[in-house]
């Protein structure tokens, strides 16, 4: 049976996805290209020895970002985003809660989608990552010399903020742009009036200085659905792109309304003309509420600003900002080659792959090759900006990633599979399954003009068997493939936290000589810092205790702390006076109703507790961190409210005259 | 000094100087200091230690009297003072063995909270050697293979002197 023939009666049968989903596991056994000893060898990190890049995928529905080892496919570490974590007091303790404020108050979770390395000069240079939150729209920027989230801007007008949080080639912007268009600005307005109050919105948010994201401007654009972005280089330098879908503009049943269209749009944004135009004045400061969430690097405390205003532009009313370049059938992923010539969409019901030229546009803008206007905005003819099309790729391709060598890769999500093929003649050259249905595929330095190529990595949205089963909930899968070669080799499996959408990877080398190994004691500007034993102790001021406490290998200072009542609020602000790399202490009392303190040597963390019941309540260390760890505990006695028990703690200064101080 | 153990696979450090002692990272004497309590060792604090504050004056009248010796171009004068120098060196080194001996012996037992029957913690004056989990290794650095070189050079010098002067 040909390709295209099981293709047609796949459509014929009117179940696309489900039977694709049937062909792709049936017809895929788990037969290996390559032998498993020459495989093993590829993937193995012996112990001693360390992976060769950092990847950083995506966590989905899970809301923080997996950091992992490539080509081992170990897991290192989670950091935590827009999800509160347990594990380390995020969102728990009183320094992080404000990471997590919005308009909306306190939303302790999100759905982080893609993943942005910050770039110089169109390559990572391992300076930050950024991500973003879909469901309430947000941008993070994550420091990669401690590996933690430093700063959060919300995006007010955006309904789902999936086109982001991709990057101009030196950091200038990262993008953001609705996936819900919504009533701009949001209000009660009745939903089948969809064409007459949604708008989408494009905004550009400044993020080369840390700590100062901000929203240069904001387009409003038609009320389509935005989805992917990527942002130009070499000719199509200054420009963005995204893929729209829904430009029928319905408002229900949209896996039927919306794909009536024989092609719909990638929104082709001229960056630096629409700067011009918010030079120029021809943007309004329209009132908008969102937050802005600062996480400073010396108190180590996270505040969060109101921010009130947003400078709007419309984008009828600012010429050549934009340009529609129509795309078959929903575009999904829109990826520009390292050479900036190539603009390729994955039209998810696509039976093509489009590949736009960037030189060929903007010859059509100045011949004006229109065939008409959608709310203002030019409308190119797509053989106007068409290099040519991928026959018969496969079924669904979704994303395209470059290795630097001529050659483009396809994720097919439908047909369960990677598609090579050679960017300059369209020919398909190679395909490999996948283990099942990929959604995104990467490859380290994909999106930049410097491909470290070697490997591609596919993130697969279905595991199936291919794991130890774990009852109805399964781990997500990727797979890594070696292409350092003609043919694709399959070489890794492993399993995957959340639902990684998209990733980056990047060459260890730019990330490891950065890293802090842990905080100066002597430039910690906490409030509530003991830099010594001799600074702890206890003050109430009212019905609030607050507690300064310190944490060395292998006590606390004080332990012992009587005198807190029933319905006080204690404050517990614990110090780890340790100057040493990997030597965190864990503070935990029981009772409490939140997450533990983890607490990194020289940072300051703050326990919020409210006693309800009398008693004596232990506390202690929860992170092993000596041969006396099970030693480092204490009490707090906790009396009837407005009993006569003095506030005191032992601060065990003399306690232990020698060795410790 | 180095100090290596499992656990900390890059090594803490010491650079004992004639005037000071400093971590060789940042916070390595405050580490070193920080574990020393489990044996019920004192800390080390340089203030401590008087040698520190008056062996560069000795060190500085060496170089002095040597300058002397030198443009003297005498022998007896150069005899006295090679004598003086191997003195010197040989009180140095017993000084610093003497130090690390009061360090693993003084040891605070009532609360130390490892105490093993027998156990000192003298740490090597040249060489190596296993102090419970960490290897202790004591190598001279620059100025102490420089001050070994001048004792040797002033040895050479009197010996090859006292030849001349025997052939003449």
């Amino acid at each position: 049976m040909s390709f295209l023939t099981r293709s047609r009666l796949l459509f014929g049968a009117g179940a696309l996805t489900v039977l694709g989903l049937g062909y792709a596991c049936a017809g895929r056994g788990s037969g290996s290209l390559a032998g498993t000893a020459e495989m093993a060898q590829r993937v193995y990190v012996a112990p001693g020895e360390k992976d060769e890049l950092y990847a950083f995928l995506s966590g989905g529905f899970g809301g923080q970002l997996g950091v992992y080892g490539l080509p081992s496919g170990r897991l290192l570490r989670t950091i935590p985003v827009f999800s509160q974590h347990a594990e380390n007091g995020y969102g728990y303790n009183e320094e992080t809660k404000a990471m997590l404020e919005t308009s909306y108050g306190f939303v302790p979770w999100d759905d982080l989608h893609h993943t942005a390395l910050s770039q110089t000069q169109g390559d990572d240079d391992g300076r930050w990552i950024f991500v973003n939150g879909n469901n309430t729209p947000r941008v993070a920027r994550i420091d990669l010399t401690t590996f933690e989230t430093t700063e959060i801007l919300e995006i007010p007008n955006a309904g789902g903020n999936h086109a982001s949080p991709f990057v101009t080639g030196n950091t200038e912007y990262i993008v953001s742009s609705t996936r819900f268009s919504i009533p701009v600005p949001n209000r009660d307005v009745p939903i089948d009036e969809y064409k007459k109050f949604f708008k989408g919105q494009i905004s550009f948010i400044t993020a080369d200085q840390p700590g100062k994201m901000d929203i240069a401007f904001q387009l409003i654009v038609p009320g389509f659905n935005y989805d992917l972005a990527r942002a130009g280089k070499g000719p199509s330098d200054g420009w963005m792109f995204f893929t729209s879908y829904n430009s029928e503009q319905a408002n229900t049943l949209l896996e039927v309304n919306a794909s009536q269209n024989d092609k719909d749009y990638i929104a082709a944004v001229n960056y630096r003309a629409a700067e011009a135009c918010a030079k120029a004045g021809k943007g309004v400061r329209a009132p908008a509420e969102y937050r802005h969430n600062i996480f400073d690097e010396f108190s180590r405390i996270a505040r969060s600003e109101r921010m009130t205003s947003v400078l709007q532009i419309q984008a009828a009313a600012c010429p050549g900002s934009i340009y529609f370049l129509p795309t078959p059938k929903s575009p999904h992923g829109a990826d520009v080659d390292p050479t900036g010539e190539y603009i390729v969409a994955g039209g998810k019901l696509a039976t093509v792959i489009p590949v736009h030229s960037a030189t060929k546009m903007l010859k059509a803008i100045a011949d004006r090759q229109f065939e008409g206007e959608l709310e203002g905005i030019p409308v190119l003819k797509y053989e106007s900006t068409l290099a040519g099309e991928v026959q018969e790729p496969g079924l669904g391709p979704l994303h395209t990633e470059f290795d630097g060598k001529g050659f483009a890769y396809t994720s097919m999500f439908i047909s369960s599979e990677v598609v090579k093929w050679n960017v300059e003649t369209r020919q398909v050259v190679d395909r490999a399954p996948t283990f099942y249905s990929v959604g995104h595929l990467m490859i380290p330095g994909g999106a930049t003009r410097h491909p470290y190529g070697r490997y591609v990595l596919a993130m697969n949205k279905i595991t199936k068997d291919r794991y130890l089963p774990t009852g109805p909930e399964l781990t997500q899968s990727a797979q890594l493939y070696d292409i350092t070669g003609e043919k694709m080799k399959l070489l890794l499996d492993f399993p995957t936290q959340g639902e990684p959408h998209y990733a980056n990877a990047i060459d260890a080398k730019k990330v490891v000589d950065r890293q802090v190994k842990f905080y100066k004691l002597a430039e910690n500007r906490h409030p509530m810092v003991s830099r010594s034993e001799r600074e702890t102790g206890v003050e109430r001021a009212g019905r609030v205790v607050h507690v300064r406490m310190t944490a060395i290998r292998s006590h606390f200072a004080p332990d012992n702390i009587e005198g807190v009542q029933v319905g006080d609020t204690v404050l517990v602000h614990v110090t780890n006076l340790e100057q040493d790399w990997d030597v965190p202490h864990g503070f935990a009392i029981l009772g409490a109703n939140t997450s533990e303190l983890l607490i990194m040597p020289g940072e300051t963390r703050t326990l919020r507790w409210i006693p309800r019941k009398p008693g004596v309540y232990p506390m202690y260390c929860t992170d092993f961190c000596s041969a006396l760890h099970q030693e480092m505990q204490g009490y707090v006695r906790v009396s009837p409210a407005g009993s006569t028990v003095a506030l005191t703690a032992n601060t065990r200064r003399g306690a232990q005259a020698r060795g410790t101080n | 000094m180095d100090l290596i153990a499992p656990q900390y696979p890059e090594g803490l450090g010491m650079l004992i100087r004639i005037d000071g002692v400093d971590g060789l990272k940042p916070n390595d004497l405050q580490s070193i200091n920080g574990l020393n309590h489990y044996i019920g060792m004192k800390t080390i604090e340089p203030e401590s230690i008087p040698e520190l504050r008056y062996m560069r004056w000795i060190l500085a009248g060496l170089i002095v009297a040597g300058l002397a010796v030198a443009a003297l171009r005498r022998r007896v004068p150069l005899y006295l003072y090679s004598v003086l120098l191997v003195a010197v060196m040989a009180v140095g080194l017993w000084d610093y063995w003497r130090w690390g001996y009061d360090y693993g012996h003084d040891l605070d037992h009532e609360h130390a909270i490892i105490k093993i029957q027998g156990m000192s913690y003298s740490p090597p004056v040249i060489g190596r050697k296993k102090l419970l989990n960490f290897t202790a290794t004591s190598w001279p650095s620059t100025g102490g293979i420089a001050f070994g070189l001048a004792g040797g050079l002033v040895l050479w010098a009197s010996w090859t002197s006292r030849r001349r002067a025997e052939a003449a």
